[in-house]
């Protein structure tokens, strides 16, 4: 490896173990939280879609889907810890989804 | 990688390393190396997928049965069409000039993840190899079109499942690509190259690599629903089941769409990087270029239902995708304009990549207007899924993506392997092609009009004129691009050697010998001002010999104004 790529490896594990030392020690309690508000959330997905909620149930199954999205991304992702580019990239992907989902459904919805 | 001294005595081509002969091309991680792996295996699949093209052709000269039977004509346009696609026109430029360009332009000694870049290849491979043994195994060929539209792709007894699966594989290669990409742009830029002095072609590559990233995972997932349709029939698509196959529609052309712009940014890119170097000026708009291939790549996301406008989608959705589909011709119009005005009273060279660039913008811009045919609810209607769509697709892809491609090949060629090509020759092909293109594809503009619907085996009579023209044109075509590759091909073997910059071009590439040093600079080198100045150079390449240090440190007032 060269000096050039020694010098811009050798940043980033600075940076990764200021990371790990400052800001990554979660406890496994939080981690069990978070999974079990997964599974709750999982569970009244699948109550919901037992109710004749009309067009609702889809709007109500993909809020739900977007609430564990976002525990998934911000505590085992970790980006909870990631600097704010990262969170600015997390946010953009994230509104082109949401334009992806309205434009479809102004099919679906008008049909 | 070896140690920088040792390993820039020599090029990159004649460097042995841990890895001798072939294994040190199969194991390298050097990204020039794996760019032109990349050229190699996608030069096989373009001549396959040409002579498919050329058959078929041949094919529709008469009516009725000509040379092949109608399943055949069915799976030979699916290969085509997946081929030319999936394997040619949207890794071709990324894969290949993007690996081996960026880093050089960029002032780095590598993409960000060298080894990852390496496991794209290998997962480019995998697919491909998967995409040919679908030909022999299950029921045969895919017949489904390269579209592979529900619900004949989930009923289809042929091997529809292993081609979906290859394109699957095939769409990690390019994530992985265009993350690496992402990352090498933003972390690996040499000092003093801030966004606005990148050069162009980075920044196409930029806004293609987002569209990798973002829409190909949604293909993917569509793809395993059509697997999941086939093997457990789950109902999300099967109108049978209470699916919507025009959900299907939606998805495959949520990234189906964006894959045009995948197809045609970096070859846009090549342009501004072209037009400069032989016009001998400074690109005209560098900031309104470099923010339009933004423009175009998130416009380009949300127009995805052009595709769709018979399909029995809503009238309101179909609306709003057609007012989308005309915004995206603004800032396509942004990069043609600032392309002609950057010739305007430049001192220029003609040489056969600007005949290529000339030929691109005239062909482009046939596409680019009739696509406003296709994007208009009105007009759309008479001619979907008719020749002219054909038409207007070809136009763009290989009149865009596919002529750049060519010219690409002849302004690199000399970095890349150090050897000249016979320019009279390369004019001479580049002429042909261009004539050859137009007999080809023009007449497919006037049969589509006239009503000859897309992917039919057979027609009637009075189209036979409009297709015998079309189909000679394929032979001038399939002349001019083997005389190209011959030209080329005579030229690696026994073409004089090239000099550092034949072209007089200004970028970061052209500061380095042909071919580059296996770690391309001595020095990280300093860039001081933007990548297109004509008059003085914009560059320090040895900075220790001027005693700049970049890695840290306290700087001289001399050492910041550099920076």
């Amino acid at each position: 490896m060269s000096e050039y790529s020694e010098s811009v490896n050798t940043e980033a594990e600075a940076h990764l173990t200021e990371a790990h030392t400052h800001g990554h020690l979660v406890g496994y309690g939080t981690y069990i939280m978070v999974w079990l508000g997964l599974v709750a959330l999982t569970s009244i997905t699948v109550t919901i879609a037992g109710i004749h909620l009309g067009s609702l149930t889809l709007i109500a199954a993909m809020l739900i889907a977007a609430v564990k999205t976002s525990l998934v991304g911000y505590h085992f992702m970790h980006l909870k810890f990631d600097n704010m580019i990262i969170k600015v990239f997390v946010l953009v992907c994230l509104v082109i989804f949401l334009a992806f989902w309205i434009l479809t459904f102004s099919d679906l919805s008008f049909r | 990688m070896a140690n920088g001294s040792l390993a820039n005595e020599v090029s990159y081509l004649e460097y042995q390393g841990k890895h001798k002969g072939i294994a040190g091309w199969l194991l390298t991680v050097d990204h020039k190396r794996i760019g032109l792996m990349y050229l190699m295996a996608i030069m096989v699949f373009f001549f396959v997928a040409m002579t498919l093209g050329v058959l078929m052709r041949l094919e529709m000269l008469s009516p009725g049965q000509t040379i092949m039977k109608p399943q055949t004509y069915n799976s030979v346009f699916t290969l085509h069409g997946v081929i030319m696609v999936f394997l040619f026109i949207i890794p071709a430029i990324p894969a290949v000039f993007g690996n081996f360009i960026l880093p050089i332009q960029l002032g780095a000694k590598d993409v960000a993840f060298p080894r990852l870049n390496l496991f794209t290849w290998y997962l480019y491979m995998t697919g491909a190899t998967l995409a040919i043994v679908s030909l022999f195994t299950g029921g045969g060929a895919a017949d489904t079109g390269w579209t592979f539209y529900v619900p004949y792709s989930i009923r289809s007894a042929q091997n529809v499942t292993m081609t979906t699966l290859a394109a699957f594989i095939l769409g990690f290669s390019t994530i992985v690509t265009g993350l690496n990409f992402i990352v090498t742009i933003h972390r690996l830029r040499a000092p003093g190259m801030t966004w606005f002095r990148m050069p162009l072609f980075a920044w196409g590559l930029y806004a293609t690599s987002w569209i990798q990233v973002l829409a190909t995972p949604v293909i993917g997932i569509t793809l395993v629903l059509i697997m999941l349709e086939r093997f457990l029939g789950i109902g999300v698509f099967d109108p049978a089941l209470g699916g919507d196959p025009i959900l299907y529609q939606h998805l495959f052309w949520i990234y189906s769409h964006p894959a045009v712009y995948i197809m045609i940014l970096p070859a846009m890119g090549i342009v501004s990087e072209i037009l400069p170097t032989f016009a001998r000026k400074d690109i005209f708009g560098y900031k309104q270029i470099a923010i339009s291939s933004l423009g175009i790549a998130l416009i380009g996301y949300l127009v995805w239902g052009h595709h769709m406008f018979v399909s029995g989608m809503s009238d309101t959705s179909r609306i709003i995708f057609s007012l989308l589909t005309f915004l995206v011709a603004i800032p396509t119009g942004v990069k043609i304009f600032n392309w002609v005005a950057t010739l305007y009273k430049g001192s220029i060279k003609f040489s056969a990549p600007l005949y290529y660039v000339l030929a691109f913008i005239f062909i482009f811009s046939i596409g680019g207007l009739t696509g406003l045919v296709l994007g208009a609810l009105a007009t759309d209607i008479h001619v979907t899924d008719t020749y002219f769509v054909v038409a207007h697709f070809h136009y763009v892809m290989f009149g865009g993506m596919g002529l750049m491609f060519f010219a690409t090949m002849h302004y690199w060629f000399p970095k890349m392997f150090g050897k000249m090509y016979n320019e009279k020759v390369a004019v001479i092909a580049c002429t042909v092609i261009v004539i050859g293109f137009n007999m080809l594809y023009f007449p497919f503009f006037i049969l589509g009009y006239m009503g000859m619907p897309r992917r039919y085996y057979d027609y009637l009579p009075q189209f036979q004129g409009w297709h015998v023209l079309s189909t000679v044109g394929s032979w001038i075509l399939v002349g001019g691009i083997v005389f190209m590759f011959g030209n080329l091909l005579y030229a690696l073997l026994k073409g004089p050697k090239a000099s550092m910059n034949p072209w007089g071009g200004t970028t970061l590439e052209w500061k380095v010998p042909s071919p580059p040093p296996l770690e391309n600079f001595d020095e990280i080198p300093i860039v001081t001002g933007g990548p297109y100045v004509h008059d003085k150079s914009t560059y320090i390449m040895h900075p220790s010999r001027e005693k700049i240090h970049t890695n840290g440190g306290a700087k001289s007032a001399k050492e910041e104004a550099a920076l």
